[in-house]
């Protein structure tokens, strides 16, 4: 078989800047928590790169794409291991199913969005989690409710357009395809979503910061911040062009609308804290960008330009705003995931309803679409909710999510991985022998 | 020998020195500092919190004098740190016992 070479190497160049997104993450909330806890927050992105590299091959790609089973998940036994999906029986290479470039592409591209969801939920439990306590809801959350997400809405499950799925059962189907097929681009109901609500039930079960409200917790690197920013920002490209499966029109469509909601997002937000505070500040930058890439993401291939400055305009001002609530409604969601990724995700997922230029409302496509749009956001969220509730409070009950009052007050890094960012033990000498 | 102190606005320093060395001061110690006075510093937002900034940046500027210079040095800073405005900050002397020079052993005023 011939393959095609450009969509080829553009998927791998893809898969590569979709990886680099999660240390990206880790010097974005690395730089917004304290001094006291910078490398705790960074091995929990670096910690998700881990559990779920090896977990993915085993059985993170079988449960995704394989054999569907009740429109929920893949069967994980189907392809454990990547049996079968990289070579089939003959020695042949297996092709996507998604373009004409081998399959193992798929799994190189599609483990990084695994990754970076679940790295996102660690900002919100920022500064006062046991390690070992997330390592472990790391490998059961990505496997309890990224891979069936996944499934439903990529893996052709009960989100997609199948004639199975919840699109077809509202609207009918058409040649054997829902005839209004939801649409998430690159992970609006997966991954932002998904990750956004997963935060939210985390920080309900665990509690607040000690000092949530009463002592200031200001970032305390915003240099690290913007540098995440801007490695998102790249790594984003991989996300939304990547999702077209191919070098071609839709994968530039998508990085221009990618690049578009992030700088109206950015614009917005620190127009709105600009009115409101009275300053328009780096981490509203950083966060405003990052806002606009959430709910560009699952719209990137489905708007025009146009359409995406008004997305990320809005999603940039919701966000400043949402991004408030937590100290209204007294949870402590520590670096905004829930204001910026859930809120973020929403104005993306429900969007495209709006803007979509083919089936939108503002485009004379009806109410249709919009309303697969709100049923697949509704389901995610529930799905997600119910999901991480259950695992958080097996965990909560066995293993315990919290680390001793002194651990968090005198600084996690030093209590739970023995090493400071900026500062050494002091004092002391070596009493290792060095032999000469 | 007197210990003049002065906590000054940051932005004050550097006409404040040139004010005590035009005034005859050959040495003088700066460090930084904060705090607060009767204002009690301010309230800001920042990223939808309110925050009451109540350490404010300072500088600090000590000056080791004879006895008879403290009013003049005092006047000195006092006049070149001034903008009227809150936050200006304060100056104080105390007295001091003795000096010594390290790199001679001298003591007293010889030290200065």
């Amino acid at each position: 078989m011939e393959w095609d070479t450009g969509a080829t190497a553009w998927m791998l160049t893809s898969a590569s800047l979709v990886l680099l997104m999660t240390p990206g993450l880790a010097f974005f909330y690395g730089g917004m928590v304290r001094a006291k806890s910078v490398l705790n927050m960074m091995m929990m992105s670096f910690g998700a790169m881990g559990v779920i590299g090896v977990i993915y091959v085993l059985w993170g790609w079988s449960m995704s794409y394989g054999t569907d089973v009740g429109g929920i998940i893949g069967n994980p036994f189907d392809q454990f291991g990547l049996s079968g999906t990289i070579f089939d029986s003959a020695g042949e290479a297996v092709s996507s199913t998604l373009g004409n470039y081998p399959q193992v592409v798929d799994v190189a591209f599609q483990v990084t969005f695994a990754i970076i969801t679940t790295a996102l939920i660690s900002g919100a439990i920022a500064d006062r989690v046991k390690y070992g306590s997330w390592m472990v809801f790391v490998a059961i959350w990505v496997t309890l409710s990224y891979f069936p997400l996944a499934h439903m809405v990529w893996g052709g499950g009960l989100l997609s357009a199948s004639p199975d799925g919840i699109a077809a059962a509202i609207f009918g189907t058409t040649d054997g395809v829902a005839s209004v097929a939801p649409i998430d681009f690159a992970g609006g109901t997966v991954v932002h979503i998904n990750a956004g609500v997963a935060g939210l039930v985390l920080v309900l079960l665990i509690g607040a910061r000690k000092g949530f409200g009463k002592e200031p917790m200001r970032p305390h690197n915003l240099p690290f911040v913007m540098l995440g920013a801007a490695l998102l920002w790249f790594g984003w490209f991989g996300f939304n062009a990547g999702s077209a499966f191919g070098a071609n029109a839709t994968a530039g469509l998508a990085w221009v609308n990618t690049t578009t909601a992030a700088a109206a997002a950015m614009l917005a937000w620190l127009i709105t804290e600009k009115i409101r505070d009275g300053h328009a500040t780096s981490l509203g930058a950083a966060s405003g960008v990052v806002a606009g890439l959430v709910a560009i993401t699952p719209a990137a291939g489905a708007l025009s330009p146009v359409g995406s400055i008004f997305l990320g305009a809005i999603a940039g001002a919701l966000c400043a705003l949402a991004v408030g609530l937590k100290y209204r409604f007294g949870y402590d969601d520590s670096l905004d995931v829930v204001g910026v990724h859930l809120v973020g995700g929403l104005v993306g997922t429900v969007g495209v309803g709006f803007f979509a230029t083919e089936t939108g409302l503002f485009y004379g496509g009806g109410f249709d679409q919009l309303v697969v749009q709100v049923v697949i956001a509704v389901v995610a969220m529930i799905f997600s909710g119910v999901v991480t509730l259950v695992i958080g409070l097996i965990i909560k009950n066995t293993l315990g999510w919290r680390v001793s009052e002194d651990a968090e007050v005198g600084g996690i890094d030093l209590a739970v991985h023995g090493e400071g960012a900026y500062e050494t033990l002091g004092g002391g000498r070596v009493i290792t022998e060095v032999r000469s | 020998m007197k210990l003049v102190t002065g906590i000054i606005q940051p932005h004050r320093l550097d006409d404040v020195k040139s004010a005590l060395e035009a005034a005859g001061v050959r040495g003088m110690t700066v460090s930084e500092a904060s705090g607060y006075g009767r204002q009690k510093g301010h309230t800001e937002v920042y990223r939808g919190a309110e925050y009451t900034v109540d350490l404010v940046p300072k500088v600090r500027i000590e000056v080791l004098v004879e006895d008879e210079d403290a009013g003049v040095v005092t006047g000195v800073i006092v006049q070149a740190a001034q903008t009227g405005k809150i936050g200006d900050g304060k100056v104080w002397t105390v007295p001091v016992d003795d000096v010594a020079r390290v790199r001679t052993g001298e003591h007293g005023a010889a030290a200065l």
